[in-house]
């Protein structure tokens, strides 16, 4: 009989349970029966309980009783014994416990196993967890098997060489000539395994990249058969031939080419083609387009093939499908800076997504936007950054701040621009502003003296308007409004709950006319906040003392 | 390299679970657990994929997820997969799963635990992707299934033979 019947019976059981503890207790009597099962010297119904002790470890209840059941069934004759063993042995066991050395030896045999489903079992369960010692142990015998076996058989052997690879370092120039000539494959399971292989022993040896750079043109021709070729019914999906082996032979050309002209240059064409040939009306083509652009970004190509890339970015930026707009951003992000321009004529688009619904989008595209911000395009940069900051998530909102302030601080074009800019921030978000900021903020509407009135009248609507952590800052040359017109304005915001006590201490800075400070400031003597209570006394005595020199100090 | 593969529904009861990493088991429900309040928070217009959890891995790990009905795919990748091709990948294995069981449903994956496991090691193999026609997939599937009923009817049949009375004929029979 299957496992699954007995092990069917009891998931019912299990999902009958009403609560967890019920749960509980018919799982404590299901692992004991099985418990006293795996003691029996020969039971027929072995593999059903291993498949019910992997359900319940599964739910989260031990399971380690178990595992020398799993060495038991792997060295078993039968079939369906030896499937669920192995599966077992993947779930339960590790290198580090000593169990899973007492496998070593069937793992041994069964790879030489006459049925290949025997011999796949073997495979797998070494590639998953094979220890350093069985890896070295059974090496000759995975290169064995990635020479003269069938397909089925040989894919298997290859992603097992990339785990012992992994495993043993020094293993990897063994694998090398077997995963050459795989390349001469027509079956594609073998041919990707062949091509992860590759790549993992081209990432681990410098000398072995090297190496595997004269098979660049077996590669380029694997390639172009699969784009340029007609349509063919066994590898087609949605159009497209194989798409995930396009995909992982794009990845292993990126490290062929990675800092190396030569390679770059011998694989510029197919790029192009690939680039230009692939339908991007379907997900599947995007994939392949998206390794594309990567691996072009990433080698040493000509300008055009970069151009090329970019403007690939640019109409992903477009796509109904949001993952394709996100991962589009994360690799513009990642190239603002060696591809400036390029990424500049995308601009709009970037702009644009600052109004997408998917929050992530909306970083990203943010902080493009902030690093696309350049002398000649400010104005309008900053408008649709400033649009955006009024409507934008909570958690973007201080980053997108501190992010307009630095780039206002680099590009404005007048004094009076940056602080209109400062202060439509300071109103808009003005709670979300990082206190560092608000320092250099006041520093810089100090040092705009000749904007001094014109900062104050705009200071004072916004005070009335708004009142959060609108900085208050250099009163010291009012001419137009009226000293207690702005003191009256203060005192409220002193008293609003709303503001932070920084906002008090700074108002507390600039305060000229002698009798309302007094008594404002006497106020503030018992204050609750320390800081505010300190600043108080300090004014307090300040003013009695050097009364002449206050409106220094105020400053 | 894919460092879990993990499924379970909209309630984060688990229905399958994979870790190609050595995980202790208390572990492993930890970041069943990390893993499902990560995903189930998301809406359904955002994109998917979310930097890994903490428990998992480092920065260069992601979680790669589907959502259909009421189950949830999740792969747990590092940077040498591509995020678009592991999409595809869980569209594969979800079709794969729609052939073998024929309108895959949830109640398959919980009765049938075992089978999916058999289905999902002919798709990725010690943490790397194996096979991705679905057709190559389905076949070998197919005559490992066909493997082992053949080999319990064998014994079912030898087992009846040796049960069954002398007659004068059974020497016969061999």
């Amino acid at each position: 009989m299957s496992p699954s019947v007995p092990l069917q019976e009891m998931i019912r059981a299990i999902r009958s349970a009403r609560t967890q503890c019920e749960e509980r207790g018919v799982i404590q009597r299901e692992c004991a029966a099985i418990r006293a099962q795996f003691r029996q010297a020969d039971n027929g119904g072995r593999s059903h309980n291993l498949a019910k002790l992997l359900y319940v470890h599964m739910l989260g209840y031990p399971a380690h009783f178990g595992q020398m059941e799993c060495v038991r069934m792997i060295a078993s004759p039968r079939y369906s014994e030896k499937r669920v063993g192995y599966l077992g042995a993947m779930m339960l066991l590790d290198e580090k416990q000593d169990a899973s050395l007492l496998i070593t030896n069937s793992i041994k045999n069964d790879l030489s196993h006459s049925n290949q489903y025997v011999q796949s079992l073997a495979l797998c369960t070494l590639a998953c967890m094979g220890s350093a010692e069985m890896c070295r142990d059974l090496a000759p015998e995975i290169d064995r098997l990635l020479r003269a076996s069938n397909s089925y058989i040989k894919k298997k052997a290859a992603l097992c060489a990339v785990h012992i690879v992994r495993k043993v370092h020094d293993l990897g120039e063994l694998f090398a000539p077997a995963a050459r000539s795989l390349l001469a494959e027509k079956n594609h399971g073998v041919l990707h395994g062949a091509v992860v292989l590759i790549i993992e022993l081209c990432e681990r040896n410098p000398e072995t990249l090297e190496r595997f750079r004269k098979v660049l043109p077996d590669l380029v021709q694997i390639m172009k058969g699969l784009v340029l070729s007609g349509y063919s019914p066994e590898h087609d999906v949605a159009g497209i031939s194989d798409p995930f082996l396009q995909v992982r032979i794009l990845r292993l050309l990126r490290i062929l080419g990675h800092n190396n002209e030569g390679a770059s240059d011998a694989m510029n064409d197919l790029l192009a083609q690939v680039a230009t040939n692939t339908d991007s009306t379907k997900t599947v083509g995007n994939a392949v387009l998206y390794e594309t652009v990567l691996t072009v970004l990433d080698i040493k190509s000509e300008s055009g093939l970069r151009v090329l890339a970019v403007n690939i970015l640019g109409r992903f930026l477009l796509n109904n499908d949001r993952n394709i707009r996100y991962i589009a951003m994360t690799s513009l992000q990642k190239i603002v800076g060696t591809d400036h321009n390029a990424v500049q004529r995308h601009r709009g688009t970037i702009v644009d997504c600052l109004k997408d619904q998917d929050a992530s989008v909306k970083r990203r595209a943010l902080e493009l936007s902030l690093a696309l911000v350049s002398a000649s395009n400010v104005r309008s940069m900053m408008k649709e950054l400033l649009l955006f900051l009024s409507s934008c998530p909570a958690e973007l909102k201080a980053h997108a701040a501190s992010g307009i302030f630095n780039a206002a601080e680099r590009y404005a074009p007048s004094q009076r621009w940056h602080i209109d800019t400062i202060l439509h921030v300071l109103t808009t978000a003005g709670g979300d502003v990082r206190d560092e900021t608000v320092p250099n903020l006041i520093q810089l509407i100090t040092n705009a003296s000749e904007l001094h009135c014109y900062t104050v009248h705009k200071l004072y609507r916004a005070l009335l308007t708004d009142i959060s952590q609108v900085s208050v800052s250099n009163q010291s040359e009012i001419r137009f409004v009226t000293e207690d017109d702005v003191l009256d304005a203060l005192e409220t915001v002193l008293q609003s709950h709303m503001s932070g006590p920084l906002t008090a201490c700074l108002s507390l800075h600039h305060f000229t006319t002698a009798s309302r400070i007094r008594s404002i400031v006497s106020i503030y003597g018992s204050c609750i906040d320390v800081e505010l209570q300190q600043r108080a006394v300090e004014y307090n005595a300040l003013f009695k003392k050097y009364d002449h020199m206050r409106y220094a100090t105020a400053r | 390299m894919i460092k879990a593969i993990l499924i379970f529904n909209n309630h984060g009861k688990p229905r399958l679970i994979r870790f190609y990493q050595y995980f202790a088991e208390d572990m492993q429900q930890q970041i069943i657990r990390e893993t499902f309040h990560l995903v189930s928070k998301r809406d359904d217009n955002v994109c998917n994929f979310l930097e890994g959890g903490s428990l998992i891995g480092g920065s260069d790990y992601k979680l790669i997820y589907r959502h259909y009905a009421t189950l949830y795919f999740v792969f747990c990748v590092d940077s040498s997969e591509s995020e678009l091709g592991i999409l595809d990948l869980i569209q594969v294995f979800v079709e794969t799963l729609d052939k073998c069981f024929e309108n895959v449903c949830e109640l398959d994956l919980i009765f049938h635990m075992d089978k999916v496991h058999y289905i999902l090691q002919e798709v990725v193999m010690g943490g790397m992707v194996l096979e991705t026609n679905m057709n190559e997939i389905v076949a070998q599937v197919e005559v490992q299934n066909r493997m082992e009923k053949s080999e319990s009817h064998m014994e079912r049949m030898l087992l009846r033979r040796h049960l069954e009375p002398l007659s004068p004929h059974s020497h016969e029979l061999g």
